[in-house]
């Protein structure tokens, strides 16, 4: 069912230790140095209007490497994974519409909403498998967004607008680079809990029932009960995700948690590439750039966007990261790294 | 709550249950013998409406809009599948799903890009837009029970040919497992490019018949498609019979939903009503795989 390519090579978690640990998080230091250079660039070029575009991006790349625990790691398409972040958003602008300005319980209620509806929800859908998965938490991201958009005491369609200033730790939250900086700090954590998550023991079994649900019960483990802790764990994510996006732009409208936010989060993590965890953050830093600038090109850019979807599901079937590992060693590409 | 407000909302409900199955027949056949998720499918039926307004507005005929409109529908749906769908038949669902989604993107802007942003009007012609009386006190729109009937008629048409012809005997066959129906010696590939022919022009009466009540408008297709994806996931996958029932009591269900309860619970009414079943039986009404 599943391109299997990433569950061929199930590492101990003894792996990560020394060295190699550090080779295999080269890439996200590199990813994150790179994008923690935007703040600089764009005083410099005086464009400081990329801070909050390169926000959005390092916002959507959580999403994504969320996601990727999800659809890569454990197998599982899930169309409703951007009900689950704009449940963190609106968790977040609701509460502060009601006076709550404190970061440090808004994004942990966030957090919270999000990980407890992906357990409620996870369970109704992880009782089903392939398509049947596919189209019910197509059908449950709608139930959320549906349920916002009828929600006329928090702005319904309009969305909701934070009026309230945020604070962290009792101190007013700065300007956008601080905001950037912070959202930057939570993408190289969440990429790193996120290495260490794949790499442990828990993490072999999610991969392993992934390539073979049959022989993961057979030797005792109920697959079904990780699948749900990894539901929720990513749900969790998600909302962290929708948390910071609302901190960044104040603002959350049900048109965040469509099911076309939930494709355009696929897109990214098929895009950057399944089979490592920080292959979906440069997943959403290419998707979102390509998108500012068709959409700068022309208004119709939607077209040339599906078309370049369609061709990406064919011929790029394993991810710009797995294109540049290739590149790098020549191997054809099809390593796990 | 009157009894005449129960049976305009009956009507109403059933009158979208029957879209909904115009809608989930292509879709679930599509998915039973060829295991492809289609979620372009949708856009069949927003190209139908477009074309059926065009026609509309050039003739005046509504009968010429249906004439056109729907062998239009089935055309585009001929070559998308013969183009780039085929191409996915043995592919992962991911792959599947992704591919779709952005001929989604693409086909709504290039609809769009002809036919504008701002939503299209179809005026009925009188014969069509009056109202009749069913009951003292109870005026219903003459087109909402001609789309009923219409409805009516095509899933008739669909149980016969389905359930009492020898290509409706392959299509099941097909449906329930493709891999023995192509031992016995069905042509399974060419079964199902008339089953996705059949469904795209269903998707495209649907569109027709939407278009004077809903919008004719870019992306209507959407919030349609995700209804008879819930059809499909509570009927069962690959039954026409499950797609019918389910379609009835999804019709019924949002509507009432909506009428009965709060705005925002109401549109959750059948979200619930589907995870509810799901939990009682995982394959939908009448699985049709064993």
């Amino acid at each position: 069912m599943l391109d299997n390519s990433q569950q061929t090579t199930l590492r101990p978690s003894a792996s990560w230790s020394g060295q190699q640990s550090l080779r295999r998080l080269a890439p996200v230091i590199i990813l994150v140095g790179l994008l923690a250079l935007v703040p600089v660039l764009a005083e410099g070029l005086e464009q400081p209007f990329l801070i909050r575009v390169f926000t959005r991006v390092v916002v959507f790349a959580i999403a994504a490497v969320s996601l990727n625990i999800v659809l890569g790691v454990a197998g599982l398409v899930s169309l409703m994974h951007a009900a689950l972040f704009g449940l963190g958003g609106y968790t977040v602008a609701i509460l502060a519409e009601h006076g709550t300005t404190e970061l440090l319980v808004l994004v942990p209620a966030a957090v919270l909403g999000s990980g407890l509806a992906a357990a409620v929800f996870g369970l109704i859908a992880l009782r089903t498998t392939g398509a049947y998965f596919i189209m019910i938490t197509l059908a449950f991201n709608q139930m959320f967004f549906y349920f916002f958009v009828a929600l006329e005491r928090y702005g319904g369609e309009e969305g909701l607008q934070v009026f309230a200033p945020l604070d962290l730790a009792g101190m007013a939250l700065g300007g956008r680079t601080t905001i950037f900086y912070l959202c930057l700090a939570v993408l190289l954590a969440v990429l790193v809990a996120g290495t260490r998550l794949v790499d442990s023991r828990f993490g072999m079994v999610i991969r392993a029932a992934a390539g073979n649900d049959r022989r993961v019960s057979s030797v005792g483990i109920a697959p079904l009960s990780y699948r749900l802790a990894v539901f929720v764990i990513a749900g969790a994510v998600a909302g962290l995700a929708g948390a910071l996006l609302v901190v960044s732009q104040t603002f959350i409208s049900p048109a965040e948690m469509s099911w076309v936010r939930s494709g355009d989060l696929i897109v990214m993590v098929v895009l950057g590439g399944m089979a490592t965890v920080w292959g979906p953050a440069l997943g959403a830093v290419v998707f979102l750039l390509l998108e500012l600038l068709l959409s700068a090109l022309t208004i119709h850019w939607q077209l040339p966007f599906g078309i370049i979807i369609i061709l990406l599901v064919l011929f790029l079937r394993d991810g710009l990261a797995n294109l540049i590992g290739a590149l790098r060693s020549g191997d054809g590409g099809r390593g796990h790294d | 709550m009157t009894l005449n407000l129960i049976i305009e909302q009956v009507l109403n409900g059933c009158q979208l249950g029957v879209m909904l199955f115009m809608m989930s027949a292509g879709l679930t056949l599509v998915f039973g013998i060829m295991n492809l998720i289609n979620l372009a499918h949708g856009s069949l039926y927003m190209i139908g409406a477009y074309v059926a307004a065009s026609v509309l507005a050039a003739t005046g005929s509504f009968l010429l809009a249906v004439l056109v409109a729907v062998p239009a529908a089935a055309a585009v749906g001929y070559a998308v599948d013969r183009i780039l769908l085929r191409h996915f038949y043995r592919r992962s669902h991911l792959d599947q799903t992704l591919a779709t989604f952005g001929l989604i993107l693409a086909a709504n802007e290039l609809v769009r890009m002809i036919w504008g942003a701002t939503p299209l009007a179809m005026p009925l012609p009188s014969l069509l837009a009056g109202s009749v009386s069913l009951l003292p006190d109870l005026q219903y729109p003459v087109f909402r029970l001609v789309v009923l009937a219409v409805g009516l008629v095509m899933a008739g048409v669909l149980y016969v040919l389905v359930t009492h012809t020898r290509g409706g005997m392959w299509v099941r066959a097909g449906a329930s497992d493709r891999t023995m129906a192509a031992a016995l010696g069905i042509d399974v590939s060419r079964v199902f490019s008339v089953v996705f022919v059949a469904g795209a022009a269903l998707a495209g009466l649907a569109g027709v018949m939407a278009g004077p009540i809903l919008a004719v408008q870019v992306g209507m297709g959407e919030p349609i498609l995700i209804l008879a994806l819930v059809v499909v996931v509570v009927g069962g996958l690959g039954s026409i019979r499950g797609a019918f029932v389910a379609a009835l009591l999804i019709g019924l269900g949002d509507t009432f939903g909506r009428v009965l309860l709060h705005p925002a619970l109401g549109s959750m009414a059948i979200y619930v009503i589907m995870a509810a079943l799901l939990a009682l039986r995982p394959g939908g009404l009448f699985p049709s795989h064993a």
